[in-house]
């Protein structure tokens, strides 16, 4: 099986320098594309059918392809961000990619940026992610040293200035532009679109936001070809997808597996299954803020589509699983206690609507629920949940567990509410 | 234009506003909050949500904000739909979950937004149940209050404070349901413009602190509209009284002056007319030097007696209307009339009236400042003299943007987007002072030069402007500059020169002028604004008229001496002569009379005083720096024996059997013969209706229909309620019955509509939002372009030459403490300082002094000044800038060299810091 994401990464998580990452071939993909013209890059991202592995899914190419070009663009810089904010609760695919392969990245920047003609890119890292940080600085200043980058890379003519920034960590930060707020040194607010960031982005320039994950693939797919990508698929979405399970099961982890791998491979094979004494319920597929889904959608393919028709979303790829001895309110009500926390503060059904879905919740566990409360959670799914009432996605992401909860888990929250108490907890 | 269709009713609106606007304009009802008509859309608070469709078919819709949806021909909106009600009520109960229940103790509570658009969206039962988030306030100065659990998070007053107006010290602080807004610490506020906040804010947050601590219903106040008379930019106002006293000045919308915001000398700077110390009754000095009170006639018999004398004269102020001054002047003759500005001023005053009379060049309103492109200030501290001037200025630098905005098709009112587009991109400003300004964040470039060497750099530019002579600055860094500037002027389309009489030389005016007849000669709209001492200083000075010699000064009258009796009609002879001058007025003139509403100096001195009603009791026009005239209506009716001038003038002159009076009754009549007689002042009729004038065959009346109490107000002292006062001189009345509607801009009294009780009624009385008001807009103008480029080059001016152990003295205006009665108002005066002379770092060396310590200052013509020491690392060297109008440097007089010297007798106010504490001028 082809993994390329991964092929650098040991068991033990030894990371790789420039020179080992040479010697397996790296930055060949480099020498490719910048004997390439920009335009024929983005041809290879475009016809590689690549999506953005942030959580949206939206086709990279297509995305780069608002940026002006040429003439169209009015002079000035232009920039490149990779995302690696990674603060999806139940998300740990990107420190992987990260710390052990840091050049993977870097190389997939530069190309990125060549494609779209910028010429300062910033790595926009958690900073928690310390170590990660710190393998990304050594990996750019040994580039620097060896022309990889800097002015006039390898001779190309090409130059690109590339930083780290270790953002003070909030969640709103990793949507794309809350991140340039905060990345220009202003709240972390995220802003109205249009205008899209390609378009008017950091310092009002043209700017892409792409996730670790994304860039890392870019380095294969010039080298490599579409083709060669799109074949890596086990289904109409192509190549390969960092997939990871947390939870009660035997074996959580993060693997490197082919699109549309089946759920079922995912969390049995790879994962183990659940562990002993302990019954899957549900699970969230793609990180916090996707929907759940139960044992009836294990046969389905791990991709974009295919999960987005069973109501949910493949998010960051990331399962959260949901056993049988936890308490789906509480579970619930943990991750709305996030949500709320995480709020930017900018709009009302946002910053007001969670923490009171929240206190709901929290009367619903500690046995305070009325029956008239999950009415109100309703009328909160719709009132929140709804993309375009609030300002950016995270609201309506907050609300995807709550929503899916009403739906398949709705006898124990009634449970809750005529018992007087969480059951689970009684049980204990 | 567009047709769009909005709950199955078609409309045809303006293309490319956005729905909400339109919505308002079209006089539906839609909530919201975060959106204002002078700062557009961000779309934070999500109240203002409607149901678009995508076509004919489309059944479900989908909710959009309508302040972030432009509306474009053949869009199908609607408010009604059930799914947009629902959620807009979801806001209100969402906003309420920590909004305390305060409205029986909250200042906003009957004007509150909020609570208007909780009854809109129809939100009554609370289902939360958690407990209320709580915030601890902030003192935040003698200005504003501030009540942080009363925030409903719509952000408007960090984006006014900070991104319209330019503060930096108001923030949001923190996150999710814990934002904070307010300072890093508790202070005094710095904005000049923070007074705004009280009306930006829809909420009780922000409140006129004034207006908390002697608290009224803001239904009960009785309003009228007003004229700031706190500077000559004349922004339009509301003054509402209650018990006989002024509670607080509100905007009053003016689509060419002020728009939606005033300044804090002007929105707080009407405390005077409260004082204790206000004169109630006429007063006759006994020969013991105490006063006996006197009715008006009694009053008045004393009056003629003393004007019988053979050398009467009479002393007019440029804070007195037109017709105070017009009736003054006729009473004493042409000959014998003083317009009571100092040596310095006067010169000014008269030559800025003369060069804007005369330019071909726009005399810009400030919504016309607010559209130049780039702009020259010569020699004028804006921000302190006209501080309105001074935010416009902040919005005319971001034109740039919005152009840059244009070019990726957004609308003006994408504010947030504009800025993230645009950055710090700006339209050139560029600032000549004599140190540092407040403008000078948001300037290209800011040079600090001595006044003559400002006039040099006037010159410079237009060397650069219109080549002749080769008249160089001399410096190559400012000859540089000139030349940006020239390129930065020559490129615009709407260039605009700003100068005027802060400095109190008219060479800089002169160049300003010059400057903008070249541009107006090289064919683009140049405009030239001249920025004046008081409120009525362009009035008095076009009432006065050029000539130099028939223009009187005052000074030199009292010098001279010899006068029988002097009258003095609101003006504080102190504040206009030296030291000596003052003296010898008591001297030389054997009867002093004095009509003024304030206990000054001069009224401490006269033989007789006549009480003023203040600009809140009274009537009168006055002419701001622009030349529009403009008129202020008695909010209340002077008590007791208070009457206004022209009142007590018009009784003289009737006795004294003026001719030209015989047939005048009436505050109208007065201003009718005076545009008769002065043609530079005909257009003054205009500023507002006559008495005559009603709606709908009713009077505009200055209360509220919620008016309440009028009998228990005077309870305690009757239970019979008196007949309301009559007022005959103006279309107003003190009464609850009338018609506010179709009323003109002049007359509005206050803003309400059934539904919209806050001043976001506005709109209701707007032709569309935004736009000027339905009635008309106030004022009218005096100047037009009439003028002709003179293109004559006056002589390069001499460079300034710093002197060994002499200083120029420059004046230095405070926003608060330079104007003679907005520094009387309480709160205002907390924020003012003892009278203060500022000198370089280098100089304090030279000098031996410290910030705090005392220097005397003197020359052949000054002696016993003593000021306070500021050290200005900013301040050019070789001068020294005095705090003008303050009690101290009354005398002192701009371009005069002195000597300095410490006082070793100083008495320091604060100890000495040791000297790494030391820092500059805030
Ligand atoms: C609340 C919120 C948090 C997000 N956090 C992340 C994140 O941590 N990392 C990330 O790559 N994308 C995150 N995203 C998605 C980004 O907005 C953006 O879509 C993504 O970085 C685009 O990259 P892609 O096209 O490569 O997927 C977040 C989105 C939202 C609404
Ligand atoms: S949805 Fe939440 S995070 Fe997004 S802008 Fe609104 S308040 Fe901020
Ligand atoms: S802000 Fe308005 S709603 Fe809130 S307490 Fe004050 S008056 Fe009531
Ligand atoms: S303080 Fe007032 S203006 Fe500021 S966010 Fe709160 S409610 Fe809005
Ligand atoms: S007014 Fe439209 S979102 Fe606030």
């Amino acid at each position: 099986m082809d993994r390329p994401l991964t092929r650098n990464i040991h068991a033990d998580r030894r990371p790789i320098d420039l020179r080992g990452y040479r010697d397996n071939g790296g930055y060949e993909g480099l020498r490719v594309g910048l004997g390439l013209s920009p335009a024929d890059c983005l041809q290879r991202i475009k016809d590689s059918n690549l999506r953005g592995r942030g959580g949206a899914g939206f086709p990279t190419g297509l995305k780069w392809s608002f940026v002006p070009m040429g003439e169209d663009c009015s002079p000035g810089h232009k920039y490149l961000i990779c995302n690696a904010d990674e603060m999806e609760p139940g998300t740990f695919k990107d420190r992987l990619l990260l710390e052990c392969d840091p050049h993977q990245l870097i190389e997939g920047m530069i190309l990125a940026a060549y494609t779209i003609g910028a010429d300062v890119a910033y790595i926009f890292i958690r900073s928690e992610y310390h170590i990660a940080a710190q393998r990304l600085r050594e990996g750019i200043v040994d580039c620097e040293r060896e022309g990889l980058l800097g002015d006039n890379i390898q001779g190309s003519g090409y130059s690109l200035h590339m930083h780290v920034h270790a953002s003070a960590g909030r969640y709103i930060c990793g949507e794309e532009t809350a991140l340039i707020s905060s990345l220009e040194g202003k709240r972390a607010n995220p802003r109205a679109k249009p205008p899209f960031p390609q378009v008017s982005g950091l310092w009002g320039r043209p700017t892409i936001v792409n996730n670790v994950e994304t860039l890392s693939n870019i380095a294969h797919i010039i080298e490599r070809g579409p083709q060669w990508f799109n074949d890596l698929g086990l289904t109409e979405d192509a190549g390969t997808k960092m997939y990871g399970v947390s939870g009660r099961v035997k074996n959580p982890g993060c693997w490197e597996l082919p699109m549309g791998t089946p759920i079922r491979t995912v969390l049995e094979e790879y994962a183990g299954g659940m562990a002993d004494g302990y019954e899957l319920r549900g699970f969230l597929p793609g990180g916090g803020s996707t929907d759940f889904l139960t044992a009836d959608h294990l046969d389905l393919a791990m991709d974009y589509d295919t999960i987005g028709k069973a109501g949910s979303r493949l998010g960051t790829g990331t399962l959260i699983v949901l056993d049988d001895a936890t308490c789906p309110v509480g579970f619930v009500k943990n991750l709305m206690d996030f949500f709320a926390q995480e709020s930017c503060g900018f709009c009302t059904p946002c910053r007001d609507g969670l923490p009171w879905s929240a206190q709901v919740l929290d009367d619903i566990e500690n046995g305070q629920g009325k029956p008239e409360d999950l009415d109100t959670l309703e009328r909160q799914v719709e009132f929140i949940g709804a993309i375009g009432n609030t300002h950016c996605a995270l609201a309506p992401g907050a609300m995807e567990p709550l929503q899916s909860a009403l739906k398949y888990f709705r006898a124990d929250f009634e449970a809750h509410i005529n018992q007087g108490c969480c059951p689970w907890k009684a049980r204990q | 234009m567009a047709t769009i269709r909005i709950d199955q009713q078609e409309y045809t609106v303006r293309d490319g506003d956005n729905l909400l606007q339109t919505c308002l304009s079209l006089g539906l009802d839609l909530p919201y909050f975060c959106w204002h008509p002078a700062m557009g859309s961000i779309g934070a608070c999500r109240q203002c949500a409607v149901l678009q469709y995508q076509n004919e078919e489309d059944q479900r819709g989908r909710l959009v904000m309508g302040c972030m949806t432009p509306v474009s021909d053949g869009a199908i909106f609607s408010l009604q739909g059930d799914k947009a009600q629902r959620f807009r009520k979801t806001i209100v109960e969402s906003l309420m979950l920590n909004h305390p229940h305060d409205c029986p103790v909250c200042a906003e509570g009957g004007e509150c937004h909020l609570q208007d658009m909780t009854v809109m969206t129809g939100h009554r039962d609370r289902s939360y149940r958690g407990r209320k988030n709580t915030h601890r306030n902030q003192y935040l100065g003698p200005l504003i209050h501030h009540e942080m659990n009363r925030c409903i998070t719509c952000y408007r007053c960090t984006r006014y404070y900070r991104d319209y107006a330019g503060g930096t010290d108001l923030a949001a602080m923190a996150a999710h349901d814990h934002i904070y807004f307010g300072r890093h610490e508790d202070g005094v506020l710095e904005s000049e413009f923070a007074g705004n906040l009280v009306e930006v804010c829809p909420t009780g947050v922000f409140t006129d602190r004034q207006l908390v601590h002697q608290y009224t219903r803001k239904w009960d106040l009785q309003s009228a509209p007003s004229v700031c008379t706190a500077c000559a930019v004349g922004c339009n106002i509301v003054v509402g009284e209650r018990y006989g006293k002024v509670k607080r000045v509100h905007n009053r919308f003016n689509a060419e002056v002020n728009g939606y915001f005033l300044c804090d000398r002007g929105r707080f700077g009407a405390g005077f007319v409260n004082l204790e110390s206000r004169l109630e009754f006429p007063a006759l000095r006994r020969p013991d030097g105490r006063y006996d009170a006197l009715d008006h006639h009694r009053a008045l018999e004393h009056a003629l007696r003393a004007m019988e004398a053979e050398k009467v004269a009479a002393v007019g102020s440029p804070r007195a209307s037109v017709e105070a001054n017009h009736l003054l002047r006729l009473l004493v003759g042409n000959a014998r009339f003083y317009p009571g500005w100092s040596r310095g001023e006067q010169g000014a005053a008269i030559r800025a009236m003369e060069l804007l009379r005369d330019t071909e060049a726009t005399v810009p309103d400030l919504a016309q400042i607010e559209t130049a492109d780039a702009v020259l200030i010569l020699g004028e501290d804006v921000t302190n003299t006209s501080p309105r001037v001074a935010l416009s200025l902040r919005q005319a630098v971001r034109n740039r943007a919005r152009d840059m905005a244009g070019e990726l098709r957004l609308l003006p009112w994408q504010d947030a987007a504009i800025r993230n587009l645009a950055q710090d991109t700006r339209n050139p400003l560029h600032i000549a002072a004599v140190s540092n300004t407040r403008l000078d964040d948001v300037a290209a470039s800011h040079t600090c030069l001595a006044p003559p060497d400002i006039a040099r750099l006037g010159a410079a530019v237009l060397e650069e402007l219109l080549p002749g002579e080769g008249q160089h600055f001399g410096d190559p860094t400012v000859d540089a500059l000139a030349q940006q500037i020239a390129r930065d002027l020559r490129q615009a389309k709407r260039p605009l020169i700003i100068a005027g009489a802060g400095y109190g030389n008219t060479t800089i005016m002169e160049m300003a002028a010059e400057l903008a007849a070249a541009l107006c000669h090289g064919g683009c709209e140049a405009m030239l604004s001249l920025c004046q001492g008081e409120a009525n200083s362009m009035g008095l000075a076009l009432l006065t008229g050029t000539g130099g010699a028939r223009v009187h000064r005052l000074e030199d009258m009292i010098v001279q001496g010899d006068i029988d009796t002097l009258l003095v009609l609101e003006n504080d002879v102190e504040r206009r002569c030296s030291r000596r001058g003052f003296k010898l007025l008591r001297k030389h003139v054997k009867t002093l009379i004095t009509l003024d509403s304030l206990d000054t100096a001069t009224t401490s001195l006269s033989d007789l005083v006549l009480p003023t009603a203040s600009f809140a009791e009274s009537e009168g026009t006055l002419v701001n720096h622009a030349g529009r005239a403009q008129r202020y209506f008695p909010a209340f009716p002077p008590a007791n024996e208070r009457r206004p001038a022209w009142f007590w003038l018009l009784a003289l002159a009737h006795e004294r059997g003026i001719e030209a009076t015989s047939r005048l009754h009436q505050f109208d009549e007065i201003t009718r013969h005076c545009a008769a007689s002065i043609p530079a002042l005909a257009g003054i009729t205009e500023a507002a209706p006559r008495s005559q004038f009603r709606a709908h065959g009713l009077r505009v009346p200055r209360q509220t229909h919620r008016y309440s109490g009028r009998t228990a107000m005077r309870a305690a002292l009757s239970v019979h309620e008196p007949k309301q006062p009559q007022d005959e001189e103006t279309p107003l009345a003190f009464s609850m019955e009338g018609s506010q509607r179709d009323t003109p801009g002049a007359l509005l009294p206050y803003f309400w509509s059934p539904g919209w009780n806050s001043n976001q009624s506005l709109h209701r009385y707007q032709k569309a939002v935004g736009e000027p008001l339905r009635g008309g807009t106030a004022g009218s103008r005096l100047l037009y372009r009439q003028g002709h480029a003179t293109l004559e080059r006056a002589a390069m001016p001499g460079a300034f030459e710093p002197r060994e152990n002499q200083w120029y003295l420059v004046p230095r205006h405070a926003i608060f403490g330079s104007d003679e009665l907005s520094a009387l108002s309480p709160p205002l005066r907390e924020l003012t300082h003892p009278a203060w002379l500022e000198i370089t770092p280098a100089a304090a060396q030279a000098l031996q002094v410290i910030d705090g310590d005392g220097l005397i200052i003197e020359n052949e013509r000054l002696r016993g000044y003593r000021l306070e020491v500021r050290i200005n690392p900013s301040l050019v060297a070789g001068c020294a800038a005095y705090s003008a109008g303050h009690a101290g440097t009354f005398g002192l007089l701009p371009g005069e060299w002195v000597t300095l010297q410490k006082d070793p007798d100083w008495q320091r106010r604060e100890p000495a810091v040791i000297a790494s504490d030391r820092g500059g001028v805030a």
